[in-house]
């Protein structure tokens, strides 16, 4: 073989280099072979993918997959995971259920877990009605405020949630039904504008020019008082709201007020101890009680 | 084509393997003390205890990464304090650049780790395969047992060495002692084991196989330090104006006899036969040459020897042998422009981290305003926002802190789950070393004139030391 020539192929006088015998517009190309070390490195990798094939899930089949001998399984590390997590909260939650609420509310390690516990929670359950924050809508209220129905207490909040309000299915559910004094027949329109009125001035507020107050406020002693007390300052035994202060459920105005008197409310809640675990109620309680009305 | 291809030279040249000979003298000393000092240090430092109280760790020195926190003596960082060390390396830039303009490489002589680690790892194979001429000559003879014993026994050291260097590295990151009990007990976490595969791999390849090649092609500062340089910056350099021209001994006494010149160069190759680069100082400034300074040693004690004075070789700008060579006065000037402007920007900056470090505030409040709802009226008609309020401790001991609200008339403050004083003020204790997040309810009567929004102050003030915290943030009204 001459200096110029490697087999076929015409070799490059500068580098020693034989050509890889191409030519593109006379340039030819250096046949330059991988190094060695590298290929070999290549081929090794080749060869361990065999091992692969044995140790891990690999070849797909009609309808599952080849195992591997190790039985790897990226979904058993999932599983894995997840019962580390539910492990780390059942000792997280062990705290919460065997505290009482004050206990919870006095211990600031309990009372951080309740507080993350209950949020997510309310997120889940509470917030389609009562507003991501408890901020409440006109019918469902806003559990920020100091205004309770049913009392603002660790306990009553507890039991709210546990039997729910007008749940026909639970025996120790909050119940007081209001009558609908213009429905059944009770009061007569004017009689229902003259209780309205009065109502307007329990609370403070201007009446009708020719409303007939004297004869609302003896309509409101014989049909409401019963429950609302002679101020209208309500009773929480029996969810009767307090009329005198300045949040309202459904409205002051003459409108909503004649609706009200005429028609009755009853808004229902779920009896939510037939649905989550005693410990979620307990976080709940401590979250509704810590979102600034808790008495 | 390359020129230099044409006429024939190739343009890659395989790596010759150096073969640096032992040398003795003041550079040598102040080099092996520089190595004991650093290394000492850094295997050490892990293991001094620095005390803290009860509830931190008592590690002088410690990045705990679990924690988020970074720990130096006295200095605590929190993550959010990072910028410390952004600091810190503007500051060693400053210094680096400061050495570079005084006397050239004085890091890469001396203090690179680099140089420390491969100066160890030579001193390891001359104790197995000897100096200079016995490692070439065994090198170039066919294996023996003796070859395979003596390199068996230096790679062993070598990974030892490597090992610890590994080793050390991972106690910075964990309780010292504690670790050390764990990695002997084979129950340290996993992480510690393959940082210490990683590093004792670096340092066995690093210091032991690539040494100079490291710092001839890997390491960027050398070319960084040659745009950095000027014609007053000393460096080692070769004084071609008293060496040149190179004669033997016998030679050069019989020039100087007739009166003729004669360098005090004798060609004797003492200063290549040391250099850990195996370079040739006589060639002049070169990126290649780390400025370790063993040539003025190796050059000196030829000097002794022949009854020449010594520094043929020594810290000299090439302005300076030129002025020589013209027969002017030499000129040295540490103190000029560009020192002084260094020396400036590095007292700026340690004197601003030395400012933030000493006013660090020990204590910080942020605020956040609820989302939904933004505010509550309640049953007398006064308005209420929530927030969440973070409060950090960072010091050592818990601390309780007043909360305070400014900027409405009659305003009211309350935190859910905290103790009022009789002033009302909650009282949020915090743990030592530690932040704690707080619901805080700010209440505005209902006589007061609000708009949307207006601005107002939370105050925390620690009951035990005084620091007192601010933030402003917004009360919402309808």
């Amino acid at each position: 073989m001459d200096q110029t020539h490697k087999g076929d192929h015409e070799v490059d006088h500068v580098t020693g280099t034989a050509t890889t015998g191409h030519e593109w517009d006379g340039i030819r190309e250096l046949n330059t072979p991988l190094p060695r070390w590298w290929l070999n490195i290549f081929y090794a990798t080749i060869i361990w993918s065999f091992g692969y094939w044995i140790v891990y899930p690999a070849w797909p089949l009609i309808s599952t997959t080849t195992k591997g001998v190790i039985g790897y399984a990226t979904r058993l590390d999932v599983e894995t995971d997840l019962s580390a997590l539910r492990a780390f909260r059942a000792t997280q939650t062990q705290g919460l259920a065997e505290a009482s609420l004050e206990q919870i509310k006095a211990d600031p390690s309990l009372f951080r877990i309740a507080m993350a516990q209950g949020k997510a929670a309310f997120g889940d359950n509470c917030a389609a009605c009562h507003g991501v924050g408890g901020a409440g809508s006109k019918g469902y209220p806003n559990l920020n405020d100091d205004d309770w129905l049913w009392g603002g207490s660790l306990a009553a909040i507890q039991t709210t949630l546990q039997h729910g309000i007008r749940v026909a299915t639970d025996s120790e559910t909050r119940v007081s039904p209001m009558p609908a004094f213009g429905r059944d027949g009770i009061l007569k329109r004017d009689e229902i504008n003259a209780v309205a009125n009065h109502v307007r001035v329990l609370a403070g507020l201007p009446t009708e020019p020719k409303a007939d107050l004297a004869k609302g406020r003896a309509l409101f002693e014989q049909n409401c008082a019963a429950c609302h007390g002679p101020a209208g300052k309500g009773n929480q035994e029996v969810g009767a709201p307090n009329l005198t202060d300045a949040i309202t459920l459904y409205g002051m105005d003459m409108a909503s007020l004649t609706e009200t008197i005429t028609n009755s409310r009853g808004g229902v809640m779920p009896a939510w101890g037939a649905r989550l675990d005693a410990t979620t109620i307990k976080a709940l309680t401590v979250y509704v009680h810590s979102l600034g009305g808790g008495q | 084509m390359n020129v230099a291809e044409a006429d024939g030279l190739p343009l890659f040249a395989a790596s010759k393997k150096v073969y640096p000979q032992s040398v003795s003298g003041p550079f040598r000393r102040a080099k092996w003390t520089i190595l004991i000092l650093c290394l000492g240090i850094y295997y050490l430092l892990p293991f001094l205890r620095w005390d803290r109280g009860a509830h931190l760790p008592n590690q002088a020195v410690l990045a705990d990464i679990a924690h988020n926190r970074f720990y130096f003596f006295f200095i605590e960082i929190w993550p959010q304090e990072v910028y410390y060390f952004t600091g810190l390396l503007i500051l060693a830039a400053f210094i680096l650049f400061l050495m570079n303009a005084i006397a050239g490489r004085l890091w890469c002589g001396y203090l690179c780790p680099q140089t420390v680690w491969t100066d160890l790892f030579l001193a390891v194979e001359r104790a197995f395969e000897g100096d200079r001429r016995e490692r070439m000559k065994r090198d170039e003879a066919p294996w023996t047992t003796g070859t395979l014993l003596r390199k068996t026994g230096k790679h062993v050291v070598w990974l030892t060495i490597a090992w610890w260097t590994g080793g050390a590295w991972v106690l910075y990151f964990a309780d010292a002692p504690t670790l050390v009990h764990q990695l002997a007990t084979f129950t340290a976490p996993l992480s510690a084991y393959v940082w210490i595969a990683i590093l004792t791999f670096t340092t066995y390849a690093l210091a032991g196989v690539m040494r100079e090649q490291v710092c001839k092609f890997m390491c960027p500062w050398p070319r960084i330090q040659a745009a950095l340089t000027d014609d007053d910056a000393l460096n080692v350099t070769y004084r071609y104006d008293r060496g040149e021209p190179r004669v033997s001994v016998k030679q050069a006494q019989r020039l100087r006899d007739q009166g003729a010149p004669a360098g005090d160069c004798i060609d004797c190759h003492q200063c290549v036969a040391v250099c850990p680069t195996g370079i040739d100082i006589r060639d002049g400034a070169q990126l290649d040459c780390i400025q370790c300074g063993l040539c003025i040693d190796a050059c000196d004690n030829v000097m002794a020897k022949i009854g020449r004075p010594d520094r043929l070789i020594g810290y000299d700008t090439e302005d300076n042998v030129q002025r020589r060579l013209a027969g002017e006065k030499t000129i040295y000037r540490p103190i000029r422009a560009r020192t002084l402007i260094y020396t400036t920007l590095i007292m700026l900056v340690g004197g601003a981290m030395l400012y933030q470090l000493a006013t660090r505030r020990t204590a910080e409040i942020s605020v956040l305003h609820d989302r939904a709802p933004l505010f509550v009226k309640l049953s007398d008609g006064s308005i209420r926002n929530a927030y969440a309020v973070r409060l950090l401790n960072k010091r050592p001991e818990a601390r309780p802190f007043a909360l305070t609200v400014a900027g409405i008339p009659g305003i009211r403050i309350e935190a859910i789950g905290a103790q009022a004083t009789a002033d009302l003020r909650p009282i949020v204790t915090v743990e030592a070393d530690t932040s704690r997040e707080v619901r805080v309810l700010v209440t505005v009567p209902p006589d007061a004139h609000l708009d949307a929004s207006q601005s107002i102050t939370f105050t925390a003030s620690d009951l035990f030391v005084g620091e007192i915290v601010r933030a402003q943030d917004h009360f919402i009204a309808p």
